[in-house]
């Protein structure tokens, strides 16, 4: 066994910010793992990338990549992005937030982003909480969990995310948890090559705060969750696609075409200087 | 190769297996326990030595039973172990 | 025949003059939501901007209209935004992501009746201490008050200018009837404006470190996808950009540093218009569209035999205290008319000192007549 001391990926992250401030078993690390997997087999010219993050655990990730980032303020994201690819709709921009900041303060630029089919892809790491301030509840917390504002079970539906993003317009979803790395490489390349808005969500456990309030103390209990529940069910019904303690429907739900909001800019755009020339 | 094969490859003789480097970057490990648990050949387990950071990483048990699956790889959420083919694969030509 | 971009004497009102001034600045970005008064200026640019190839967005919300512009200007462009007191409130938590992040761009706000909803419709200068200390934390910024549409014009140019040298959001805080009234502008060729870019990194990428200031407390400022891999983040942040949310050193150089950048340079960044203050016994300190009324007091006090002067403030922000107080020591008095219940006139007390200051308000449609402000300078004499 010969001891090296650089990780092949070392080259995609920051390596004065390594090693990354997630707690032992962390389902971030294995979200950035992937994504940078994803980047190295399709070989990213990694000039044109951008990577926005929002407010939560996960939002560190854009300071862990060797790129272009930008870190926002909470739930805004998805607007800042929106800027970024429509003032340069050459650069590739990837969010990756968690569920908290895309989907409670963020819901409503969520949505919007993807009506309007921009060309934005999403990686969401969905930890059922929010864990970066203490463990309280979020948007995609299961009925009656234990947080820290839910001390008696959460009595709030959680969102179907796959669902609302399916609803929203996105023309690429898909749902995998971190112990389903490989698939959920593959997605994140089909996503990075794919126009329009993409969503691929990631549920990552967050055995510290999470996994401990509610009865899965380490991150091997919760893998074993995922393990037991998943099941792979490509292009089923996004409605019926609930996360449930039994059951955990993994696999991409929607694989479509639509016109992105930036070719029909430069479309419309075109169009008016041509009139315009055609007068002149 | 196992020791004993029902059906061994045609080409046994011609073409040597692959052999695996597993680079463990011990105090990057946090010790969350996948590449341990979820290693199809069960290659790894846990060692009696305590990194920089208090836990216990992994260590190889049988180098010559991975595969290079490099599930290890991927699954590492802190980048502490990886595995590479050694370059000294030879194809023997008969 | 489509013009590209507008030159010579029009008529325009305040919100288009500002929009015509955003793309002759260079502007090619524009986000918003629909408020009134400020609507015009979005309806304007949403036909304008495809004309010259720029990008008009009607965003969801003020909020995302404020991170989309961001998001543009650190993409290369020029960004803009327009908006009134409702909108103005939504945008302050992004308007701090600005100033931390030092992105260049630029927030107008036609001021209405307020607080919330109000008086859409009508006239107010209610939010100009919001301008200075709406977001939270210590920061500096800039804020311009035109009082004619050919001001709306020029001062749009201007605060382009403003945000690109100092990379801070600028904001140009008009009023309802400045926005909605037309007047004659006269707009100069491309050629004879005096447009400002960003500086641009003078090192190759490996030796580049974001928020690494010049002498002038500025740092040069990449963009996405020019290979300089860099990160900046709301949070403080040392040289790199990188987060150092544990430092002491590192907050109290950063924020001090984003508060001299602008109070350093204040002499360079302050401008007003002083009219018949040499002799003055008394003054009127103004902006806006009540500056106007305060002009025509002034010229009357002075037939009636009242020497009178007019300080009109053109940068509110930062606030030109030298000025104010070089004016209070040669007055007996000053007073200050303003549509609100006493914001700026705070700042004018703080200048003035010893100098007796009198403040008259005015809410609702119609600013403060030229008799008001007359009855107050005879008081003061």
């Amino acid at each position: 066994m010969v001891l090296e001391e650089v990780h092949p990926f070392s080259k995609y992250l920051r390596a004065e910010m390594m090693p990354h401030i997630w707690c032992p078993g962390c389902g971030n690390g294995i979200v950035l793992n992937c994504f940078v997997h994803a980047l190295d087999e399709l070989k990213y010219d990694m000039d044109k990338l951008v990577v926005v993050s929002g407010i939560g655990c996960i939002g560190r990730t854009a300071g862990y990549i060797n790129t272009d980032s930008f870190h926002t303020t909470h739930g805004r994201a998805l607007a800042f992005a929106t800027g970024v690819k429509l003032a340069n709709p050459e650069l590739d921009v990837v969010v990756i937030s968690g569920d908290g900041d895309l989907f409670a303060i963020g819901g409503n630029h969520f949505i919007h982003a993807a009506r309007r089919n921009m060309g934005i892809k999403v990686l969401c790491a969905n930890n059922l909480n929010y864990g970066m301030t203490g463990g309280q509840q979020g948007p995609t917390t299961p009925l009656e969990s234990l947080t820290t504002t839910s001390p008696y079970g959460s009595i709030e539906h959680p969102f179907n995310l796959v669902h609302l993003a399916a609803a929203s317009g996105s023309t690429f979803v898909a749902r995998w948890t971190t112990l389903h790395v490989r698939r959920l490489t593959q997605s994140i390349k089909k996503m990075m090559q794919k126009k329009g808005f993409c969503f691929v969500e990631v549920l990552a456990q967050c055995p510290e705060i999470y996994g401990r309030y509610n009865k899965m103390r380490s991150g091997l209990e919760m893998m074993s969750w995922f393990k037991r529940a998943s099941v792979v069910e490509n292009f089923s019904d996004p409605s019926k696609a609930e996360i449930s303690s039994d059951k955990i429907p993994v696999g991409e739900f929607v694989d479509i075409e639509k016109l992105s909001y930036e070719r029909m800019l430069h479309e419309k755009i075109s169009k008016i200087n041509e009139k315009a020339m055609e007068k002149v | 190769m196992p020791e004993k094969i029902r059906h061994p490859p045609i080409d046994k003789e011609k073409v040597q297996q692959a052999q695996a480097e597993i680079h463990l970057l011990k105090d990057q490990c946090k010790g969350c326990g996948y590449c341990i648990e979820y290693c199809p050949r069960k290659v790894l387990e846990e060692s009696e030595e305590i990194n920089a950071r208090g836990v216990r990483p992994p260590k190889v048990v049988d180098n010559s039973k991975c595969i290079i699956c490099s599930f290890c790889t991927a699954i590492c959420p802190d980048f502490a172990i990886f595995v590479e083919e050694k370059p000294t694969r030879k194809t023997k030509e008969v | 025949m489509l013009q590209k971009l507008l030159t010579g004497p029009h008529f325009l009102n305040g919100d288009l003059a500002c929009a015509e001034g955003a793309l002759l600045a260079g502007c090619r970005f524009f986000a918003g939501y629909p408020i009134t008064p400020a609507t015009e200026i979005a309806e304007h640019l949403s036909q304008r901007m495809p004309e010259l190839g720029g990008i008009y967005v009607q965003m969801e919300d003020e909020i995302a209209s404020m991170a989309a512009i961001i998001g543009a200007s650190y993409s290369g462009l020029k960004a803009m935004t327009a908006t009134s007191g409702p909108g103005f409130s939504l945008m302050q938590e992004n308007i701090g992501l600005a100033v931390m992040t030092e992105a260049p761009c630029v927030i107008v706000d036609v001021m209405r009746g307020g607080p919330s909803t109000g008086q859409p419709t009508m006239p107010g200068q209610q939010d100009v201490m919001q301008a200075k200390w709406g977001s939270h934390g210590d920061y500096g910024i800039i804020a311009l008050t035109p009082a004619s549409v050919q001001e709306m014009f020029d001062f749009t140019i201007e605060a382009f200018n403003l945000s690109e040298t100092y990379r801070v959001p600028t904001l140009l805080m008009a009023d309802e009837i400045v926005g909605h009234m037309w007047e004659k502008v006269v707009i100069p060729s491309p050629e004879k404006l005096k447009i400002i870019n960003r500086k641009k990194p003078q090192v190759p990428p490996e030796k580049y470190k974001a928020f690494k200031p010049d002498d002038d407390l500025v740092p040069p400022m990449a963009c996405f996808g020019e290979g300089y891999h860099f990160h900046a983040t709301g949070l403080t942040h040392d040289e790199s950009g990188y987060p150092k949310t544990s430092s002491s050193e590192v907050q109290s150089e950063l924020v001090n540093r984003l508060c001299q950048k602008i109070e350093k340079n204040a002499h360079k960044i302050i401008r007003y218009e002083k009219t018949m203050l040499d002799d003055a016994e008394v003054a009127v300190v103004a902006y806006g569209i009540v500056a106007r009324a305060a002009l025509s007091a002034v010229r009357k006090a002075r037939e009636n035999g009242i020497k009178a002067g007019l300080l009109r403030l053109i940068t509110i922000w930062p606030f030109p205290t030298e000025q104010v107080a070089k004016v209070a020591k040669q007055t007996k008095g000053i007073v200050v008319p303003e549509m609100n219940c006493g914001q700026l006139v705070r700042e004018v007390e703080r200048a003035a000192k010893e100098t007796p200051v009198t403040f008259i308000s005015k809410l609702g449609e119609e600013p403060h007549t030229p008799m008001e402000i007359l009855n107050a300078i005879e008081g003061v004499n």
